[in-house]
């Protein structure tokens, strides 16, 4: 495989950097963007779910006699049409399309109306008799961990404990016991949902020759497509899945959904199109949205505040069902030590299963939790060794290519650049603390993977794939598996063809998200498709290049390695006057070398740890971010308003300032939701007289998205500091900067009224509570008071870089030693 | 008691053309336009009035077609996003929100632009202040509105400059 | 998510739209704007056989300057908000119809049906499906109250934001069926029942809303509620206050919303303004008779302990206002816009 075109090969650029309109903008602003309900074929049938109502139950029978009977009904469908169980993940297979014995929240679905209308189809579901024997309800981790039985799933780690393991490297307590201080807090967060405004909805259909067709909204077509034909049990070639753009994804479109398989299997059995789409409260029961976390921080600090080991302790509420739970799980750990230097570091995780639907992956996946209490830590730390927070943080970041105690490798780092930007731009050393009565300032850090290093299934492939097909039209048409969100993945495929090949991004076509006609990409998650998708871009423009430069050299009379292209022409780099037009090049090649087209690939480098569990976490490059918050707080309400952000984010490399801006703005925005309002909160109806345990707010009226009159205005910049790994040098901006907003407004918040609030979301009743608290002399916080005993198993134990390690865990008796 | 009719059959304006249409009366107007005329331009978000996506213009007002029955709508003139644009050329909104990132996903886009083409009706200056409170009845998950307000000030700009 | 069934008329009078109610019985409702209804109706809580739209009834969105004002129950929202004469005269009322819902919303709903707004209930405004799974609620379909589980009474809150402030202006209400038409006190129109809410019978419109001359009145209104739109209030004091020229309060009404099943006056808040300037020390003791008649309860958004923690604070808000302070910053941070 070629190597990813260096920065340094090009210095000046035609299309990179500049401001752009991006390439679908002009269909979305003029509402001709096809999204998945906007879909419609001849002879459509509709589908409805019939849902559970009960949070834990045994479906005793289920009778659908009547629903068949009813006017406009085509077919019903219930678990007993779907033997093979699915789940995202290899180690979680747990998911069934229709529950087939046991219900395991309030919305899981158990069966399916297919009629002629949406309105048909609602009526008919009010038709099917199910049976429930209710189970004990489980309603949160306290409560799995204390009841093993009834067992909300027959697998796991045991009892209702979904996931549970221990890592440490370099022995901690020692570390800990030498520290100068040692700082220990408890910190929760809160479950949140993505809330796309698109509610999800899809087509399946018989096409002409046989053939499932299923345009969905999903982030992960491909990992869809193998679930599809697992469920299915057809061969893949005989599946297509379509993403349509999707309105919005967040994570929340990641896991393959039971309405995918309902909607699939009707079509084929049908011979007729499927379509569905969830209503609003549907999508809160699908979810897959950010886990309530509970956490323990002990931190050991020496006097000067420089870190010597964290030992960090995480206990997550999954939900119903497995989904990514055992990557969340890493998540919750595996990232702490990336934004400092870290001598020493464990990390226990624990994941339980409870009758809610299932946690999942949402923008900066597991992480935004533990960073969270690392960041709010970090200015308990500084406060108590009288040190300014953001120069305490600035003596201790991460050096470019060093590996923290985990073996991660980090490459280019920009994160001193981005605290001394944001110390700068929002006034930090001459007015905080200066502010006045219940204002202040808040800062954090963070950092974010750009792509996770292995797939989700274990195999040796790339992980994206490009295709690129010229012809002597002119027409450039670039294909990949990526799909499009909102981030602006078709415009970075987009831009960096062209960018390669010297032409106007406007003349590529983009074919994205397509099983059946594109190459194979992961998918949009972990921030992976601007570093993959694009070095994979890079490579096979690279490969077309030499064939248009060896064909245009003969004919400008030069060497194939001095032609340039740029401006849709191609020029000999020593005389400006010898040039041909881009099409006349094309052509050139076309009659030189025939059709012409490249394929490129792109795997990520094989990550330093050897370490069992040492795939989660690597990254080819890591972004990083630093954020401050300004506050006011109504001491005598507990009253938070937030006047003002600036953040600024390493990119490596911004493509389209436009877009890249856009993201953090949008990162921030959510950042700013988790942090002050938006809760996935569940209603668990007095025990004694029911088991009922229901969503509190499955709706867009409870469930608080802020609105434009609740969002501050932020102050971007876009550090640019190139990472060898990336195409042009370019670093994830999707996730990253959401993570540092939540903790930057909990120290801002203690900068202006001199609370802590240890919990997320940062409600006015939490912070009047603990304003009440300090005038009643009691320590002025509010947070977790306890952390439950959870039985973490004993440590994968590996040596630091720095203390002799090979990357490998010690083993045996060895390894329990040093433990 | 009448029976309820099957289907209804009225007149809609919609973006200027008198437009014949039959549909389930229980229909609301987002529902008639998405499937009984094929403007799948205008969005849903929540079916409930909380959102904003579903938002039109009825006699140049914005509304929630999500609330609103169609049986209500007949000689209204009912403006929708696939109305906006003279031809192949954008209304300044359009190419504002395409060009300046106003547009991400672009699901709440449609909402967002109607909306905003209300208010820059009667006002060709609005404020930055103006501005929020005029949008802030469509929820958007992807942009913290910033570069939102941001398009609907160049397009307003733009039709400053474009009148004589 | 669907509408229901239903039958359609379009009355273009008061008298025939009466005639409907009448022969329809209760299985027959009114529809303005159809913001509070539609909803309603998806998630079932409604489900009307007959709809009678009040939309093509001219006289309902009239509009009438007297010794008062008249307002057609019909106008919407947005036409209270853009009057500027009533924003003058009657800000507590222009400053609640400015924070209802969103600009959209407020284009179509009504004054009239704000002002009949349904109570309001976690338990209750879900979906069909959501509420079974929680076998319902006292108020539809279900046997226990499950914000209050020993209550015999629904306790679904009042969720309109203009009755607070049309109660503290002394607004009437004029109701019409097919037997005649009656006129009352707008704060007679409720009651504290989060079912059986208003003393409006099922055949009778709602056709319009009265105000006394506001000369030597101010008033003011504050919400309290998450977000800068969309959320109905957790909590709405509403304060209208007759100054004599020497600054000594004539007559004072302190009426409170979103905290019991009916928006109410509180006397004893009144009593304590009667007479006397507005000091800080009579703002505060004012304001803590309010806040000792606030019960808030844990079914809506919010804490519901911080929520009449803060009554007495919203209160002193309103009177600073109605005071002549400038409060403007505070009104920036509280409603997220210059009302």
């Amino acid at each position: 495989m070629n190597a990813p075109e260096r920065p340094r090969e090009k210095t000046r650029f035609d299309t990179i950097g500049k401001p752009r309109r991006r390439v679908d903008g002009r269909a979305k602003a003029i509402g001709e963007a096809r999204f998945a309900d906007d879909l419609v074929l001849p002879r459509m049938l509709h589908a409805k779910l019939a849902r559970s109502p009960h949070p834990h139950a045994i479906i005793e029978s289920i009778d659908t006699t009547r629903a068949r009977a009813h006017r406009g009904v085509h077919l019903v469908l219930t678990g007993a049409e779907f033997p093979v169980p699915y789940g995202i993940m290899p180690v979680s297979q747990d998911e069934y399309p229709l529950a087939r014995e046991r219900v395991r929240h309030v919305g899981d679905p158990v069966a399916a109306v297919i009629a002629v209308d949406e309105q048909t189809a609602t009526e008919a579901l009010q038709l099917i008799d199910v049976k429930y024997r209710p189970l004990p309800t489980i309603a949160s981790p306290e409560e799995a961990l204390a009841n093993p039985e009834p067992r909300i799933h027959d697998y796991g780690e045991r009892g209702n404990i979904h996931r549970n393991q221990s890592y440490e490297f370099g022995d901690v307590e020692e570390a800990l016991a030498q520290s100068d201080h040692v700082f220990e807090d408890l910190f929760f967060y809160e479950g949140n949902t993505h809330l796309p405004i698109e509610q999800q909805a899809s087509l399946a259909s018989v096409e002409g020759d046989g053939k499932l067709l299923l345009a969905t909204s999903t982030q992960n077509p491909h990992y869809l497509h193998r679930q599809l034909a697992r469920v299915l049990q057809m061969p893949a070639a005989r599946i297509r899945v379509i993403a349509t753009p999707n309105g919005g994804g967040f994570g929340g479109k990641c896991d393959p959904a039971n309405h995918e398989f309902v909607v699939s299997k009707a079509a084929l059995m049908l011979g007729r199109p499927v379509k569905i789409c969830l209503t609003r409260e549907e999508v809160f029961y699908q979810h897959r949205g950010r886990h309530p976390v509970l956490m323990k921080f002990r931190t050991g600090v020496t006097q000067d505040g420089r870190l010597t080991a964290t030992h960090l302790q995480t206990l997550l509420d999954g939900g119903a069902y497995g989904s990514h739970g055992p990557a969340s799980t890493f998540y919750t750990g595996v990232l702490t030590p990336v934004t400092y230097e870290l001598p020493r570091f464990k990390f226990e995780a624990c994941r339980v299963f409870t009758n809610k639907p299932a946690c999942g992956p949402k923008r900066g996946h597991g992480t935004p939790q533990p960073r969270f209490g690392q960041e709010v830590q970090l200015d308990k730390i500084a406060e108590r060794l009288g040190l300014d927070p953001a120069e305490m943080r600035l003596k201790m970041v991460t050096k470019p290519g060093s590996l923290t105690a985990s073996w991660l490798r980090i490459g280019s780092t920009g994160l001193a650049e981005c605290i001394r930007k944001v110390v700068e731009m929002s006034g930090w050393k001459e007015r905080r603390g200066r502010l006045g009565s219940g204002r202040g300032l808040g800062l954090a850090c963070s950092s974010y993977m750009c792509g996770a290093g292995v797939s989700i299934y274990w195999n040796k492939l790339p992980h994206s794939a490009v295709q690129l097909l010229l012809d002597r039209s002119g027409q450039v048409t670039v294909y990949c598996g990526a799909t499009e969100l909102g981030q602006g993945s078709d415009d970075v495929l987009a831009a960096l063809t062209a960018e390669a090949l010297g032409i106007d991004p406007g003349n590529v076509r983009c074919v994205t998200g397509d099983t059946g006609i594109t190459p194979i990409d992961l998918g949009s998650y972990s921030s992976r498709v601007t570093i993959m998708m694009g070095n994979a871009a890079l490579q096979a423009a690279g490969r077309v290049r030499e064939l248009l430069a060896a064909a245009a050299a003969e004919a400008l009379d030069t060497l194939p390695d001095r032609v340039v292209f740029s401006q849709d022409r191609v020029f000999a780099a020593d005389d400006a006057g010898k040039t041909m037009s881009f099409i006349e090049a094309i052509a050139a090649a076309e009659a030189k070398f025939g059709t012409l087209a490249a394929v490129g690939s792109y795997a990520p480098p094989k990550p330093p740890g050897k370490y069992k569990g040492a795939g989660v976490g690597p990254s080819p490059a890591y972004s990083f971010t630093a954020c401050v918050v300004e506050t006011e707080v109504d001491p005598h309400t507990g009253w938070v308003t937030v006047p003002k952000i600036w953040i600024a984010h390493d990119i490596g490399r911004a493509l389209n300032p436009v877009l890249a801006r856009g993201q953090v703005i949008g990162d921030v925005y959510m950042g700013l939701g988790e942090a002050l309002m938006e809760e996935q909160a569940f209603r668990r109806l007095p025990p004694k007289l029911s088991s009922a345990l229901v969503h509190r707010n499955p709706s867009m009226l409870d469930y608080k998205s802020p609105t434009s009159l609740d969002m501050p205005e932020v102050e971007v910049a876009l550090i640019e500091d190139p990472d060898p790994n990336c195409p042009y040098g370019a670093k994830e901006v999707g996730q990253g900067p959401l993570l540092p907003v939540m903790p930057a407004l909990a120290n801002a918040i203690h900068d202006a009224v001199g609370v802590r609030i240890d919990e997320v979301p940062i409600t006015p009743e939490k912070v009047l509570r603990a304003l009440e608290k300090r005038e009643k002399g009691e320590a002025p916080r509010v947070g977790p008071e306890s952390f439950p005993p959870v039985p973490y198993p004993q440590p994968i134990f590996v040596l630091p870089p720095w203390e002799g390690g090979d990357g490998n865990e010690l083993k045996g008796r060895e390894g329990r030693r040093a433990a | 008691m009448s029976a309820v009719p099957d289907r209804v059959h009225l007149r809609l304006v919609v973006n200027g053309e008198d437009t014949p249409v039959s549909f389930a009366p229980y229909k609301t107007l987002l529902e008639v336009l998405r499937e009984d005329l094929g403007l799948t331009g205008t969005k849903h978000g929540c079916e409930l009035g909380e959102c904003g996506a579903c938002a039109v213009l009825i006699d140049g007002e914005p509304v929630l077609s999500c609330l609103e029955l169609a049986v209500q709508c007949e000689g209204r003139d009912i403006q929708t996003i696939e109305g906006l644009a003279k031809g192949t050329e954008l209304h300044p909104l359009q190419a504002a929100f395409a060009d300046l990132g106003g547009s991400q996903c672009g699901y709440c886009t449609s909402g967002m632009v109607m909306t905003a083409k209300a208010l820059l009706d009667k006002e060709s200056a609005p404020s930055r202040e103006r501005i929020k409170e005029a949008l802030s009845g469509n929820l958007c998950r992807c942009t913290g509105y910033q570069q939102i307000w941001e398009s609907v000030e160049e397009a307003a700009r733009v039709m400053r400059e474009a009148k004589p | 998510m669907r509408m229901p069934w239903f039958r359609w008329h379009a009355p273009k009078s008061v008298a025939e739209a009466a005639k409907i109610l009448a022969g329809e019985g209760p299985q027959a409702m009114l529809i303005a704007g159809g913001t509070d209804l539609v909803p309603n109706m998806k998630r079932r809580h409604q489900t009307p056989q007959t709809l009678v739209s009040i939309r093509n009834v001219s006289v309902l969105k009239m509009r009438a300057n007297g010794a008062g004002l008249r307002l057609g129950a019909a106008r919407t929202l947005t036409e209270i908000v853009e009057d500027a004469d009533l924003r003058a005269k009657y800000r507590g009322l222009w400053q609640a119809a400015a924070q209802v819902a969103t600009a959209q919303l407020r284009n179509m709903g009504t004054l009239g049906g704000n002002v009949c707004l349904d109570t309001r209930c976690t338990y209750y405004n879900q979906s069909h499906e959501w509420r079974k799974a929680i076998d319902f609620c006292l108020k539809k379909d279900g046997e226990t109250c499950w914000v209050a589980t020993a209550s015999k009474r629904c306790v679904a809150v009042s969720s309109t934001d203009t009755a607070p402030a049309l109660i503290a202006l002394g607004a009437k209400v004029k109701l019409v069926s097919a037997q005649g038409e009656r006129e009352l006190a707008l704060a007679d129109l409720y009651k504290n029942d989060g079912i059986d809410y208003l003393t409006r019978r099922p055949d009778e419109i709602l056709t319009e809303i009265a105000l006394p001359d506001a000369a030597g009145w101010r008033s003011s209104y504050w919400k309290l509620r998450r977000r800068g739109s969309f959320d109905f209030p957790v909590l709405g004091v509403a304060a209208a206050v007759k100054l004599a020229p020497d600054g000594v309060v004539e007559d004072a009404r302190i009426v409170l919303g979103a905290a019991a099943s009916r928006p109410f006056l509180v006397e004893k808040a009144g009593a304590a303004l009667r007479g006397k300037r507005l000091t800080d020390e009579v703002i505060a003791a004012a304001a803590e008779a309010t806040a000792s008649r606030a019960k808030p309860m844990d079914n809506t958004d919010l804490d519901l302990y911080w929520r009449k923690e803060v009554v007495d604070d919203f209160v002193g808000y309103a009177l600073r206002e109605v005071r002549g302070d400038d409060v403007s910053a505070t009104r920036l941070r509280i409603a997220r816009q210059a009302l």
